[in-house]
């Protein structure tokens, strides 16, 4: 049974790992990225067999399947063992870890067929997939962690790939920082589970929670805050988002693949995973929406002026995952997996759109100097429209169900607020816009690169544009799997079709009304009291207001087009009537410098202060001190040892007499 | 008192007490590291004698035994001193006691 | 000897055996390097060897003492009091273990750094592997006290004659240290036996005799104080710990590996074997202290690390940090805590071992240590960047490599007894990560800005040799600790019972009792 193959899955690229990693070096280049491509390959196989089987369960039964592999660590009522678990749920994840991790392994083997270090990069690629693996299939929270730090390292070690580039290393570096703190929350989240529920595997937890629903609302809320930390950090959420878009000092592919489709959302997947304890406890549902939305927007912001292609694909990054956790945060959890499925397709399409950009016109990341390129790279450029498309929400492309879907339930949902879809629509539109935009930059319009490098400007091999080909396909067609009721009841679809992914994924993760009702139920106990039951949206609302981003998301393209194309210029001369605005979102509103002197530099000043001061002056001074007591003291009596022999013997004398006289007494 | 009358134990007190004094006194004041050394056989030789007048006066055998030790570790004790003066004059061309001061703490 | 008769004496055996070594290299001519490396290292790893099978026949399940030897030693007042008195229980088993495989690591890793006077360096690195596993295998006071000073000559003479350039310094302030927080040891050792003789007669030192003695509250308050003092030198715990900078920066490479990976852990053992059976009210009373310099330890170490520009103070001062999370571990009684700080133990042994290894190997190469003299040398030396990833990652406590482990049951465990102690233990997990990594930024990574890194040779056969067993036990630790957990849960449980039972009179009842006790008198 699939279930005795489960540890397939992530053993795969872990033998990529150790056959790259121990003898990359010996192998030809074709051999060890061949190795590296099949062993992502082999993994997805076995997932997709995963999935194939929980479709072919019946609803009845359990879609749920457990393996069990040794024992990790357990000492008295701590027990823990290294376990993993494929339901819906994951299995979608492996699906798509596994699936855009292979288009973007072999698009790395013609990306870096270049780089000296050719194996080491699989190796790391290899890595980072096993890690991700074992985060989407733990199947308790401290194995969820193994996997949750493991993709952090990985991060590291590709963004500084070029470590020889102070600034990759520096942002490396940043990268695993910042996830530590985020870490932090997660790592305290677990003890307090394990401290309440005496177990951290899923099943006991989320079993108690259920059977008890809206008892420990208080306890539960600070373990769902402490959690969302540790995804503030690794999906890059305000306050911890700082590092997404310096991670871009990475090489491309591993932004698409890391920074953009697979870990930045295992926060996500992570709170959709806990869904059970968020819907009992409100008001931690409250800020994750509010933070959701809070970073969706001020992202966008971001990404409207920056120059570098890919720090704008960064910032929509950043921006779209707030979407997801916004979709969380209302109560939507599975919309979030969906438009976390669907962007996974067309955000690393993007990605490895820029990818091939960039490998195209010599290194060049500048938008400012490119333009027109659609003349030499039409397969990129045509891709790179149907990702723009689909981020943009233009239907029938993916992202127009999955976006919509949320913006839809940031109203309607369990905890919708008219609020929250108001930053949903205006978000989208400043989407469409930036993403327009950075389109039109690129490949439209009169070229502005240097005359020299023009002639020298290339499509991407076979092995890049195949992968974009094989993205864009997915990324118009992802959104299939879920289309919305509104639609679905109106086009008079087969009723297993409509929604069917959200279905699929119910047993995993508490679906809507049921997370109404809890939800209802535990802000009674809330401890929040402005958390409140669901308002009553009429569905009529629903295509109306589809409609209506629909035409928004269209004229903020078209509002693109005339000023990036038609009269270039426009844009330039706006910044310059509002300098202070521009400059504020061109220097991403100076969050790396207010924290580099709240928090960084004031750091190192008490430190360098405990070291000298604390540690050299007053401890080992003290330590000194007493050591100088002791040099003092026998200096003194060293007088007496005068070296003469008849001194020696007249003290003795002097003694003997001194003797007599006291016993003579 | 007859002339075979027995000496009185204060009178061996006194002249033992005197003996030490003159070694005590002369081994502080003269520099000369021989004559320095028979002042320390006057010492010990008045510790002698008061060891066997109390032996003596108090019928115990014991402090006659204690003079034989006394005696050998004299002898040994000049042996190795003389060894030590002959040591010191060849490095240093000099006995005076005054220059040697090499055991300043 | 048959295989029974070895198996019993089997600790001796390991004990002696380097001792044994050490005056068979004196036998050596001076000039024979070679043989003397090879026979200082043979020793070693025959050492190591012998230790295996104890893991493999030591009796899990049982808390108690196995492999025991007990012959009388020196008789006094007309009794066989001070005995040879030796065995190993699920605590010290690890801590014999990590002797013998670190020393044999030691030794190996000497071979190209120590160029004058080997033949008394192999010899003094012998006698002190076998004064180190004599402090963990002695079950007589006496006999541990023995241990405790002998093993502390090798060590002076390593620092003082194959350090650096203020050895003489560092030598004598470690010797000193030490020697300070031993000697009341010593009284309190002698203060037991004598209350123990008062009260039946019978004057023993044995541990096991002793564990349970009734005595004074105010007695026992005196006599934890005199042995926490030694302990919390040794550990060496905050505000205890300034020789140890001085120590590791100027020790040579195996020095620094020995002290870090053994030296250091005499004084955690010293607690969970004496301070807490002998007095758990004390233990309980004073916990709270012992937790707060624990914490204190963790985060001020980690926070001086950051700061240093000597590659090998920096870990030093990471050394304090994570044996900051041991006490925590100890003193919070719970078993998770107790494991947890075993485990770290072990781990820090590993990793901070490889540490000292890998800044000793680029020492010798280029003379330096200072962070700021390297910089990019990754590029030159895959295989060294490779190898100092690993070991970084597991001094900071990523998962599946060893600290993780410890770090975890160490919170878990702290958790348990106070969560506001895990919250501030677990800032040392950001803080770890913040200066290693810092210093792998300006050593590994970077361009090479100093043309005399640009010839380095990455690692030779020699140094894999090295590195390679200390990576692979860390990631066996920290993938697969059950072997290690089993083994020690029972002891563990055994001593953390021993203050629970203790506690039935809360800390708060001991302290109102000893307020009245004070004035009764």
């Amino acid at each position: 049974m699939i279930g005795d193959f489960l540890w397939l899955i992530p053993a795969f690229p872990l033998a990529g790992v150790l056959v790259n990693g121990l003898l990359g070096h010996r192998l030809p280049r074709m051999l060890s990225g061949t190795v590296a491509c099949l062993a992502v390959l082999g993994s997805a196989v076995v997932s997709v067999m995963g999935l194939l089987h929980l479709l072919q369960t019946p609803a009845g039964q359990a879609r749920e399947i457990h393996q069990t592999l040794f024992p990790w660590i357990s000492t008295g009522s701590f027990q823990t063992s290294v376990s993993l678990m494929l339901d819906p749920l994951s299995a979608v994840m492996a699906c798509v870890v596994t699936g855009v991790g292979f288009l973007i392994h072999v698009y790395s083997t013609g990306y870096m067929a270049h780089d000296p270090r050719y194996h080491r990069y699989f190796t790391y690629l290899n890595l980072f997939t096993f890690a991700m693996l074992l985060l989407v299939l733990a199947d308790n929270f401290l194995l969820m962690f193994v996997g949750w730090e493991g993709v952090g390292l990985c991060s590291y070690l590709l963004i500084g790939f070029w470590f020889q580039k102070p600034s990759a290393a520096a942002a490396g570096k940043k990268a695993f920082l910042v996830n530590r703190v985020g870490d932090f929350g997660f790592l305290l989240g677990m003890l307090f589970i394990f401290a309440v529920f005496g177990s951290l595997d899923y099943r006991v937890v989320f079993d108690k929670v259920a059977a008890e629903p809206g008892a420990i609302t208080a306890t539960l809320t600070a373990i769902c805050l402490l959690l969302f930390v540790g995804a503030t950090g690794k999906s890059a959420q305000i306050p911890l988002y700082v590092w997404l878009p310096d991670a871009m000092e990475g090489p491309t592919p591993v932004s698409a693949l890391i920074h953009a489709a697979t870990m930045v959302t295992a926060g996500v997947y992570m709170v959709a995973r806990c869904s059970i304890l968020f819907v009992n406890a409100p008001a931690a549902l409250l800020v994750i929406a509010i933070i959701g939305a809070a970073t969706a927007l001020f992202a966008a912001t971001i990404g409207l002026v920056q120059n570098d292609i890919k720090r704008v694909l960064a910032y929509s990054t950043v921006s779209q995952l707030g979407y997801m956790f916004m979709a969380c945060g209302v109560g939507a959890f599975a919309a979030a997996i969906f438009h976390l499925m669907t962007h996974a397709f067309f955000k690393a399409l993007l990605f490895l759109g820029a990818g091939s950009v960039i490998h195209g016109i010599h290194e060049e990341q500048d938008i400012r100097r490119m333009g027109g390129l659609m003349k030499w790279m039409p397969i990129t450029g045509f891709t790179f429209w149907i990702g723009t498309l689909a981020i943009a929400g233009i239907p029938p492309l993916s992202g127009f169900f999955s976006k919509d879907e949320i913006i839809w339930y940031s109203l309607a949902g369990p905890m919708g607020h008219w609020a929250f879809w108001a930053v949903g629509v205006v978000t989208a539109v400043l989407t469409a816009f930036y993403m327009a935009r950075l389109t039109f930059k690129t490949f439209h319009g009169q070229p502005r690169m240097p005359e020299e490098i023009r002639s020298k400007i290339h499509e991407s091999p076979l092995s890049m544009t195949t992968v974009l080909t094989a993205l864009a396909v997915g990324a118009v067609f992802a959104g299939l799997v879920n289309i919305p009721e509104a639609i679905g009841h109106r086009l008079h679809l087969p009723e297993n079709s409509i929604a069917a992914f959200t279905h699929f994924l119910e047993p995993s993760i508490v679906e809507k009304k049921e997370a109404a009702l809890l939800i209802a139920n535990a802000a009674g106990n809330a401890p929040v009291g402005f958390v409140r039951p669901a308002p009553h949206v009429d569905h009529a609302l629903e295509l109306p207001l589809m409609g209506l981003t629909f035409v928004l998301a269209l004229l903020s393209i078209a509002l693109g087009a005339s000023w990036y194309v038609r009269r270039p210029g426009t844009a330039t001369a706006l910044a310059a009537r509002a300098p202070a605005l521009y400059s504020l979102l061109l220097n991403k509103y100076y969050v790396d410098e207010i924290y580099s002197a709240i928090i960084v530099r004031p750091g190192m000043a008490f430190s360098r202060f405990l070291w000298r001061g604390v540690d050299v002056l007053i401890i080992d001074g003290l330590v000194n001190a007493v050591a100088w007591f002791f040099g003092i003291a026998s200096r003194l009596f060293r007088v007496v040892q005068s070296g003469y022999v008849r001194g020696y013997a007249a003290g003795m004398l002097a003694g003997a007499l001194i003797v007599i006289w006291v016993l003579s007494r | 008192m007859a002339w075979n009358a027995p000496v009185p134990f204060a009178s061996w007190v006194m002249l033992s007490g005197v003996l030490f004094s003159i070694g005590a006194v002369g081994f502080l004041i003269r520099k000369d590291p021989i004559i320095m050394f028979m002042c320390i056989e006057l010492m010990l030789n008045a510790g002698n004698l008061l060891f066997i007048a109390a032996a003596r006066y108090l019928g115990i055998m014991a402090g006659q035994v204690f003079v034989f030790f006394v005696m050998a570790v004299a002898a040994a004790e000049v042996a190795v001193g003389l060894a030590i003066i002959v040591a010191i004059f060849r490095t240093k061309s000099t006995i005076d006691v005054d220059e040697m001061s090499g055991m300043r703490g | 000897m048959g295989a029974e008769q070895f198996q019993k004496h089997i600790l001796t055996v390991i004990t002696f055996l380097p001792l044994a070594g050490a005056a068979l290299i004196a036998l050596i001519p001076r000039r024979a390097t070679t043989a003397i490396k090879a026979v200082a290292f043979a020793v070693s790893a025959a050492t190591f060897a012998i230790s295996v099978p104890l893991f493999f026949w030591f009796r899990t399940g049982t808390p108690g003492m196995q492999f025991t030897v007990d012959v009388p030693w020196i008789t006094l007042l007309g009794q066989q009091a001070i005995r040879y008195s030796v065995g190993i229980d699920g605590i010290s088993l690890f801590m014999v273990l990590l002797t013998t495989f670190l020393t044999m690591i030691a030794i190996a890793g000497s071979f190209a750094g120590i160029k004058d006077r080997e033949r008394e360096y192999y010899a003094l690195m012998l006698m002190l592997e076998t004064g180190m596993l004599g402090v963990f295998i002695a079950l007589d006071l006496v006999l541990f006290y023995v241990f405790w000073e002998a093993m502390l000559i090798p060590m002076y003479f390593i620092i003082g004659v194959w350090g650096g350039p203020r050895r003489i310094y560092a030598a004598v302030k470690f010797f000193i240290y030490t020697m300070a927080g031993s000697l009341l040891m010593l009284v309190a050792i002698i203060a037991m036996a004598v209350m123990k003789y008062q009260a039946t007669g019978v004057l023993t030192f044995s541990v096991q005799e002793l564990y349970g003695l009734e005595m004074a509250r105010g007695t026992q308050t005196l006599l934890f104080l005199a042995y926490a003092l030694a302990f919390a030198i040794k550990v060496p715990m905050f505000p205890f710990h300034t020789w140890l900078p001085d120590a590791h920066v100027e020790a040579p490479t195996a020095g620094s590996v020995i002290l870090a990976g053994v030296l250091l852990k005499m004084g955690t053992y010293g607690f969970l074997r004496f301070c807490i059976p002998f007095f758990p009210e004390a233990s309980l009373a004073f916990a709270p202290v012992m937790i707060a310099l624990g914490i204190i330890g963790i985060i001020y170490g980690a926070l001086v690390a950051l700061v240093q520009p000597d590659m090998k103070k920096l870990v030093a001062y990471s050394s304090v940090s994570h044996l900051g999370v041991s006490v925590l571990g100890i003193f919070v009684f719970t078993l998770q805590g107790a494991q947890g700080s075993l485990v770290q133990m072990i781990s820090h042994g590993f990793s901070t071992g490889a540490l000292f290894l890998l800044v000793g190997m680029i020492y010798e190469r280029r003379h330096t240590r200072l962070i700021e003299d390297y910089g990019g040398i990754w590029a030159v030396m895959p295989k060294y960047g490779a190898i100092f990833i690993i070991i970084t990652m597991a001094s900071i406590g990523l998962p599946f490599l060893s600290g993780f482990v410890g770090e975890w049951l160490v919170l878990v465990g702290s958790w348990l007894a106070n969560p506001w102690y895990a919250v501030l233990a677990a800032t040392g997990a950001i803080l770890s990560a913040c200066y290693m990594l810092w210093m792998l930024q300006r050593v590994l990574q970077g361009p090479i800005t100093r043309d005399e890194n640009r010839a380095l040779k990455d690692l030779n056969f020699r140094e894999m040799v090295v590195l390679v067993p200390l990576v692979a036990g860390t990631i066996w630790l920290g993938v697969y600790p059950k072997p290690f957990l089993d083994r020690m849960e029972p002891s563990v449980d055994n001593v953390i019972r021993m203050v629970q039972t203790a506690g039935v009179s809360s800390p708060a009842a001991y302290q109102a009792d000893a307020a009245a006790g004070e004035e009764a008198r």
